[in-house]
């Protein structure tokens, strides 16, 4: 007997793999059932639906570059420390001490890219009229995730904590003020007031909310750091879940009829 | 000008990577016309094409000095500016698409991926535009630029190949590819090789180019320009052209809300799961437009042309912080009273001085959507019903917002529409 017949034989094998290798039909349609990674996926797919010029792959690669910032930024979180005291340094440190801090540019360069493959998804999703009846609902959520990316995108940009950062985020959060209503320059703000105290000022505005201040500073790089890496994600998470379901639910990848 | 020598000649080295990279590539599509389609002519032409390049690399190689002539740079600079950049896209835009069966023939587009390639390779010989394209956070977007042009031929190419089998009675391209197969292995393994592929990627881009990290923050000095991120610099532009709480909130909803309505509003059942032009011209202009010059030509635009006071800067000019541009824009207000009535607007009623521009705006939002069912648009209305219209062109509206304020902007210097500071409500 050899080696890979006495490992494939072994009752720990036979428990994690409850079948023989998908070498033949019957086993490449158990695969696909009795794994949970796999049985994301239909046991059989029409031929068109695969097709790389039509589905350009780009929601599995944005999808897969969400994996990637998931496992990169959990590494990176062990560095990191999100204080006006630490938070550059730190990032100083992963550029020139750190002995995986090429998992920060990985980690970068990676977001970038998923904003460009968001895009992408839609555009052929658009293009190929997928969001026709009876995909119409996870068009939204598709649409959700994609606001989603760019606000982790646009929270994760503050960390480093430098200048490039600190300006790109107070210009970005500038316009908050100007939310109607709710920001204090806003139209319409001044009429929410009791008697002459003014409800929305520089300290109650939406802009307020957002930074956690009046400007960027210790307490924003806070709030950002939690939702760059808690909240968000966890929204995101439970959206892919159910626009991977509705893909499934809804007919699977689109095709003519 | 290059003021250090050796950057000069390193970049000079690069380039000449860069064009042998060109060789290759254009033998490869020689090749596959050699070998795949046995069309002899095809092929002859790129591999002379390849061979220019070679001649091009070689030339850099030796540190020859290529650049870009001043005159084409100073001229280019000359007639660059906001008009000719957006109206430019517009038209090169309605080119393209109308004559699309030409611009998607293979050999066209690759002629047009060679010239493009030819004007960005001259283009990184200036020292201002390789300033710009050289920061790390701008690398994403000529990644943007050349995935949005290479999926926007692909899928123009098949649907003018899909449109011209069905115009023939036949069933689109994605139909001949009906059956069925299993997951494991056709798609898992392509998956597999798309996650490798990916992490190759991924990896020797982080090894390549380290991630940019400027001087600790500090809210003393604000940099000249300060830039949002590159993928908001859309938004950014709009600023120019309308106060923050249009730009940078309302506008923005108006996308996401507009972006969800899609499915509830395409009344047009043809056209789902292959791709068509003409079986859906309307759906796919208007997307194309939203994406293309609204979204991804004005983030180029707010990525290179865009300098210190957000003035605008030809490619190659230097971005000088004292630019000054003379503004001397006007309110409705202004050319209502007092171009036609000369009155002076100082000391009137807010709500008799802003009655034109308020009334021009109510026109706009409340009568012309009826106007429209009424005459141009009157078979979409009686195929919509009343809420799918309009839902529609309430939305139409708010995306011809930032073109019709940019065309009134350079014809006439308008500034506000309605000018309300007492209550922060600009138009």
């Amino acid at each position: 007997m050899s080696v890979g017949d006495f490992i494939r034989n072994s009752q720990v094998w036979k428990s994690i793999f409850r079948h023989p290798a998908p070498r033949d039909r019957r086993n490449r349609v158990v695969v696909m059932l009795t794994n949970v990674f796999l049985h994301l996926h239909p046991v059989s797919i029409r031929k068109s639906g695969i097709a790389l010029s039509y589905t350009w792959c780009m929601g599995g690669i944005t999808f897969f570059l969400f994996l990637v910032e998931t496992v990169t930024g959990v590494l990176l979180m062990f560095y990191y420390r999100p204080t006006l005291e630490h938070a550059y340094n730190d990032i100083l440190a992963l550029r020139d001490v750190a002995t995986l801090g090429v998992l920060r540019e990985i980690h970068r360069w990676g977001a970038h890219a998923m904003v460009i493959t968001i895009w992408l998804h839609m555009y052929r999703v658009f293009l190929t009229g997928s969001y026709k009846p009876p995909r119409e609902f996870n068009w939204g959520v598709g649409v959700i995730l994609l606001v989603l990316t760019l606000l982790l995108s646009f929270t994760g940009y503050l960390l480093p904590w430098d200048q490039l950062a600190i300006w790109a985020i107070t210009v970005g959060s500038n316009m908050a003020r100007a939310t109607p209503f709710l920001g204090h320059e806003g139209p319409g703000s001044t009429f929410l007031k009791i008697g002459d105290t003014p409800l929305i000022h520089n300290g109650s505005d939406a802009r307020f909310l957002l930074l956690a201040g009046r400007s960027v500073g210790g307490d924003t790089l806070l709030r950002f750091y939690v939702l760059h890496c808690v909240a968000i994600p966890l929204a995101v998470g439970l959206l892919i879940a159910v626009h991977f379901w509705r893909v499934r639910k809804d007919g699977g990848i689109s095709g003519p009829l | 000008m290059w003021t250090s020598i050796t950057e000069w000649e390193s970049l000079q080295t690069g380039l000449a990577y860069f064009y042998l990279l060109c060789v290759l590539l254009n033998l490869g599509f020689a090749f596959y016309y050699f070998k795949v389609e046995k069309n002899l002519a095809a092929a002859g032409f790129w591999t002379v094409v390849s061979l220019a390049y070679g001649a091009l690399a070689a030339g850099y190689f030796a540190h020859l000095g290529w650049a870009l002539p001043v005159n084409i740079k100073n001229g280019i600079d000359y007639l660059m500016g906001p008009v000719i950049y957006s109206l430019g896209s517009v038209v090169a835009f309605c080119i393209v698409l109308y004559w699309r069966k030409f611009f998607t023939n293979p050999h066209v587009a690759w002629g047009m991926l060679n010239l493009s390639i030819l004007a960005f390779g001259f283009s990184v010989t200036d020292k201002n535009f390789f300033d710009i394209v050289r920061k790390p956070d701008n690398v994403p977007i000529p990644l943007l630029i050349y995935s949005v042009g290479f999926f926007t031929w692909l899928a123009l190419r098949r649907s003018v190949l899909n449109d011209q089998r069905m115009a023939r009675g036949e069933a689109p391209l994605e139909k001949l590819e009906d059956e069925k197969v299993l997951v494991w292995p056709d798609l898992v393994y392509t998956e597999l090789l798309a996650m490798i592929i990916c992490t190759i990627i991924l990896v020797a881009w982080g090894l390549l180019l380290k991630a940019p990290l400027e001087n600790p923050a500090t809210s003393a000095k604000a940099p000249n320009p300060s830039k949002a991120p590159w993928y908001f610099l859309g938004l950014q532009e709009m600023l120019v052209y309308y106060d923050p709480w249009m730009a940078g909130v309302v506008l923005p909803t108006m996308i996401i809300v507009g972006l969800i309505a899609i499915p509830y509003i395409d009344y047009n059942k043809q056209g789902n799961g292959y791709y068509t032009f003409s079986q859906r011209p309307f759906a796919i202009i208007t997307y194309l437009v939203g994406f293309i010059i609204l979204w991804v030509t004005l983030i180029v635009l707010g990525t290179v042309l865009r300098g210190p006071n957000w003035n605008f800067f030809g490619p190659f000019s230097y971005w000088d912080p004292h630019k000054v541009d003379p503004l001397n824009n006007i309110n409705v207000s202004d050319i209502f009273w007092l171009h036609w009535f000369g009155k002076s607007v100082k000391g009137m009623h807010w709500f008799i001085r802003e009655l034109p521009g308020i009334i021009l705006v109510l026109i706009y939002l409340l009568v012309l959507p009826p106007l429209l069912a009424k005459t141009i648009m009157r078979s979409m209305f009686i195929r919509m019903g009343f809420i799918r219209f309009f839902v529609l062109v309430t939305l139409l509206q708010f995306m011809a917002c930032l073109p019709i304020k940019m065309l009134l902007r350079w014809t006439i210097n308008l500034k506000y529409i309605v000018y309300l500071p007492e209550f922060f409500f600009n138009i």
